[in-house]
C-alpha cells in the first residue's frame, strides 16, 4: 500500500513538472506545453504553449514537427462576423520582450495524422523551430478534453 | 417566413443581424447521440442552449464544450430544466456515436444532434448559423462555422448569443435571465 501511494505521488509529480518545465534557447523560454485527449487517431490533435523572448531581437516560431503526427501544422483560430475557421498560421512572432501564447481559441499547433491516439497522461516531444534562434524540444502533456491549461505553481496560464 | 419577418421587425435588430427563428416556429428534426429523434416541439417550456460544430475540431469545439461544462457547474441544479446541445455542422463524419463519444468527456446536460446533410442544414437556417467545408491538401477536411451559443428563453423566443470571447462573468448572468 505505501509504495502504491508512493508510486502514485511519483507519477502525479512527474506528469504536472512535465507540462511546467521551462526549456530556454537563447533569449527564448518555452513552458506549459500541452495537448488534449483525442478520440481515437483519425481526428487532429491539438498543441498549446507559452513563448517568452527576454531578448531585444523579435523572433517568430516558424513551424513545429513531432513524431506523434505525420503533418503537424500552425494554425489560427479567427472569428469573423460570427464564423470561427482555423487558417494556416505562416508564422507566429515573438516580438522582443514579449510573450505569446499558443492557447485555446487563438493560435495552436494542429496535429494533423496523428500516429497514435492521444491520451490522458500520455506526452510526447515538439520541436518548435524558430526563425532566428533555431530549434528546441519540449514535453507535451495529454490534458483531459475539459482541460483548459496545466495547473503550474508558478500560474502562467 | 412571415413569422420570421414579423418577429424581426418587431424585435429591432442590430443593423445586418438576422435573429434565430423562435423554437416554436422552428420545423428542423435531428438525431440526438442516443439515436433517438429530437424535434423543436420537444424543448417547448424549457430555456434552450445550442452551439453548432463538429467533433473533429480540435481547437473551438472543446474550448466552447469546456466552458459550456463551466458555466453549467456554477449554474448547479438551476440550469437542470435548460436543453444544452451540440448541433454537428459535419453529419458526414458525426454519427450519433462519434457524438456520444464526444459529448460524454463533458458535462452530462450537454446533447449531441446530427442529422442528414438536409435535416442539418435546415436547422442551421432556422438558427441563422453559417457553415463551410474546408478541402485540405491531402483529402481531408475541416468545417468553417457560426462560434456563438444561442439562448432562447423557455417558451421559445431567442433570448441572447454568448460569443466565443464574450467573458465568463457575462455569460452565466446571459443563460440564467433564460432560466426564471
Ligand atoms: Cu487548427
Amino acid at each position: 500500500m505505501k509504495h502504491l501511494l508512493l508510486a502514485a505521488t511519483l507519477s502525479l509529480t512527474a506528469s504536472a513538472a512535465l507540462a511546467c518545465e521551462t526549456v530556454t534557447l537563447g533569449d527564448l523560454s518555452v513552458e506549459h506545453g500541452w495537448s488534449k485527449v483525442t478520440i481515437g487517431a483519425g481526428r487532429p490533435g491539438v498543441f498549446y504553449v507559452s513563448i517568452s523572448n527576454v531578448g531585444a531581437t523579435d523572433d517568430a516560431l516558424v513551424g513545429i514537427s513531432t513524431p506523434a503526427a505525420g503533418m503537424p501544422m500552425l494554425h489560427e483560430t479567427v472569428v469573423k462576423d460570427g464564423v470561427a475557421s482555423m487558417p494556416h498560421a505562416m508564422s507566429i512572432p515573438v516580438p522582443a520582450g514579449q510573450s505569446v501564447q499558443l492557447s485555446p481559441g487563438g493560435y495552436h499547433g494542429m496535429l494533423m495524422g496523428l500516429t497514435a491516439a492521444l491520451k490522458e497522461g500520455d506526452s510526447f516531444p515538439v520541436t518548435l523551430s524558430f526563425e532566428k534562434a533555431g530549434e528546441v524540444t519540449v514535453n507535451v502533456e495529454v490534458l483531459s478534453l475539459r482541460a483548459e491549461g496545466p495547473d503550474c505553481a508558478d500560474a502562467g496560464q | 417566413m412571415l413569422g420570421v419577418g414579423a418577429y424581426r421587425t418587431r424585435s429591432r435588430p442590430a443593423l445586418g443581424a438576422v435573429l434565430p427563428v423562435p423554437i416554436s416556429e422552428m420545423t428542423w428534426q435531428l438525431t440526438d447521440e442516443k439515436n433517438q429523434r429530437v424535434r423543436p416541439a420537444d424543448w417547448i417550456d424549457r430555456p434552450v442552449m445550442v452551439f453548432f460544430g463538429f467533433t473533429w475540431c480540435p481547437d473551438v469545439c472543446p474550448t466552447t464544450l469546456s466552458d459550456i461544462s463551466l458555466w453549467l457547474e456554477e449554474l448547479g441544479a438551476e440550469a437542470d430544466r435548460l436543453i444544452v446541445a451540440l448541433i454537428s455542422v459535419d453529419p458526414e463524419r458525426d454519427t450519433p456515436d462519434a457524438l456520444a463519444a464526444y459529448v460524454g468527456n463533458f458535462d452530462p446536460r450537454i446533447l449531441g444532434l446530427t442529422g442528414t446533410a438536409d435535416e442539418v442544414a435546415r436547422a442551421a437556417s432556422e438558427f441563422r448559423v453559417t457553415y463551410r467545408r474546408v478541402d485540405k491538401d491531402d483529402g481531408d477536411y475541416t468545417m468553417d462555422h457560426t462560434a456563438g451559443v444561442f439562448l432562447f428563453y423557455p417558451d421559445g423566443r431567442f433570448a441572447s448569443i454568448i460569443d466565443f470571447h464574450d467573458d465568463r462573468r457575462f455569460a452565466v448572468p446571459k443563460i440564467r435571465r433564460t432560466l426564471s
